[in-house]
């Protein structure tokens, strides 16, 4: 997917050349008023963009040097936006015919799987006005996906949420993301959402785009993080490896293990645990005589200020092939006592652990 | 008491036909004033917002001056072998029509921008063109709007009495509406019929306010 967009508005100006996966959750990052919503509408073609270039799996839907501009309704797309949008005045059964009718999907297909993936089956002849906003959103997620779109926008569709709903609907979007083979633009300005569901991370500030590249490594890189502020961290993906007798369930991945509380997860399968810089310190030399369970050897890849002039980010790499990067945020007066320069071997002791999902 | 029924006949008839042409002639005027971003927007809005404050003897002459033998429609209409406007009932209902446009024009543009562009543009995402979308969300979502205009359109058109006069004069059966009746019964000291029409007329228009703020609670005008 191809995407470069130039429209300028009184006081800001959205000014992006993306190419994204055809494949995947991308997640586009920033603070609000970044212009990450006005990306996406140029993406939908709810904005016309005077210089723009969109395409789409191979199928061009905006080239202004040829003046063609696809209207959305011309194309195959489904969106899905921060608030209810649900009709009205129609059923939630009429909802969801109403974009099938449209795309063609008239023979109903994948309607009864859709209904059970996102476990709306029940609600079929209830007005949108007697759902909540958790059974809302997941009415609105398949009527887009039945109208069998080539691409899937969500506009923020957990902002709107409280956090009880957020936690209803989260696993649904998993769901989503492990089994849909369309590509998805996720506009977030939460980084848990976005550390939980994304495969690729487009950062933009102030109407630019600051980085666009896979989730692990733009999460752990150095001169990004003014993007996250206090939630830098950084994503590993692991597999579950065992359940130990003390209630611990231990998770693996190259280049080292990781202990978190006992998860209902069968052996074997693969998770995503977040790592926050915040919970990460760091020592010279292995002690046993520290309650921190989660300790890994790593080698000091890089060091960067912060927005706290007292503190520094400290990128790690951990040993082995395909290792993944963490972040460690400690005091600058830490750093100098250690001696910590690119190159030196730390401990990296870690406090927490956040299994994701 | 014969004459009376005629104006009540006359007045619900005309009330009737007006308010059919208003919500056919109001709505895409409506649509388009809540939804066009072009500098016509105003001058528009004004043009059709001026029957509001205007004296109805202002619109009733201007409109004899255009529709009469020496205006440019009189002449027109007559150049194709149509009968001239003024005291006929055509000619009262193109007043009318005039007369009441905001009331109706304004309910349905109020709903139409209460609902946003966002129904819309989800609609758009369906793969609904804007026609499409026009009828099949745009007027489902307005329909309080357009209840209004059309109870605020006719009992508007039932009230008129100025502009009546003005181009219709007083022609039982044919332009003596029920305002114009009553007007006749106290110029000739008939106040017991007067009565009766009057009457009436206060409690027909009660009844439809009360019908309109009672049957408001979900929907948002003027």
């Amino acid at each position: 997917m191809e995407a470069r967009f130039h429209i300028a508005y009184p006081g800001f100006t959205l000014d992006v050349d993306l190419h994204l996966p055809d494949k995947g959750v991308t997640a586009v990052f920033g603070p609000s008023g970044c212009g990450k919503t006005t990306l996406l509408r140029c993406v939908a073609g709810l904005e016309r963009a005077p210089r723009g270039f969109l395409s789409v799996g191979g199928a061009v839907w905006q080239d202004e040097s040829r003046k063609l501009f696809f209207p959305t309704h011309k194309r195959s797309l489904g969106i899905v936006f921060q608030e209810a949008s649900l009709f009205p005045h129609l059923s939630v059964r009429k909802n969801l015919e109403y974009g099938m009718k449209r795309a063609g999907n008239t023979e109903g297909d994948g309607f009864d799987a859709m209904l059970d993936f996102l476990g709306i089956h029940a609600l079929l002849d209830r007005a949108p006005d007697r759902l909540s906003g958790g059974e809302r959103q997941r009415v609105a997620i398949a009527r887009a996906l039945l109208t069998r779109p080539h691409l899937l926008l969500m506009d923020e569709p957990l902002a709107a949420l409280d956090v009880k709903r957020k936690q209803e609907i989260l696993p649904y979007l998993e769901r989503l993301h492990d089994e849909l083979s369309i590509p998805v633009l996720y506009v977030s300005h939460a980084p848990d959402e976005v550390a939980r569901l994304a495969d690729h991370l487009v950062l933009i500030d102030n109407g630019q785009a600051t980085a666009s590249g896979p989730l692990v490594e733009t999460l752990a890189r150095v001169d990004l993080q003014h993007a996250f502020a206090d939630d830098a961290g950084v994503v590993i993906e692991a597999t579950v490896a065992a359940h130990e007798r003390d209630d611990l369930t231990r998770l693996e991945f190259p280049g080292g293990k990781l202990y978190v509380g006992h998860r209902d997860k069968l052996p074997g399968s693969r998770v995503r645990c977040r790592i926050h810089a915040s919970d990460v310190s760091l020592a010279l030399t292995a002690h046993d005589d520290s309650s921190i369970l989660n300790v890994l050897p790593a080698t000091v890849q890089a060091v960067a200020a912060t927005e706290i002039p007292s503190h520094v980010l400290v990128q790690l790499r951990l040993p082995g092939e395909g290792a993944p990067l963490l972040l460690a945020r400690i005091t600058e007066r830490s750093r100098a006592a250690l001696d910590i320069a690119p190159g030196k071997e730390v401990i990296a002791q870690i406090k927490a652990v956040a299994l994701l999902a | 008491m014969h004459s009376s029924l005629t104006a009540i006949w006359l007045t619900v008839k005309l009330a009737t036909l007006v308010t059919v042409l208003l919500l056919f002639i109001g709505t895409p005027i409506a649509w388009w004033l809540s939804r066009t971003r072009s500098w016509l927007k105003g001058p528009v809005g004004a043009v059709v917002t001026l029957p509001l404050v205007l004296p109805p003897t202002v619109i009733g002459f201007y409109l004899l001056l255009l529709m009469g033998p020496h205006g440019p429609v009189g002449q027109a209409m007559e150049s194709v072998g149509l009968s001239r406007l003024p005291f006929s009932f055509a000619g009262l209902v193109v007043a009318s029509v005039f007369y009441s446009l905001p009331f109706v024009v304004q309910p349905i543009q109020n709903a139409f921008e209460a609902m946003g562009s966002r129904p819309l543009e989800v609609a758009a995402s369906l793969r609904a063109s804007p026609w499409d979308r026009f009828f099949t969300v745009a007027l489902p979502l307005a329909r309080p709007g357009m209840l209004t205009a059309a109870i605020l359109g006719f009992a508007h058109t039932v009230g008129e009495f100025g502009v009546v006069l003005m181009i219709g004069g007083n022609i039982p059966g044919k332009t003596q509406v029920l305002s114009v009746k009553i007007f006749d019964y106290v110029e000739t000291m008939q106040y017991e019929q007067a009565h009766w029409l009057a009457g009436g007329m206060v409690c027909f228009s009660f009844l439809v306010l009360l019908l309109l703020y009672s049957g408001r609670k979900k929907s948002a005008w003027v």
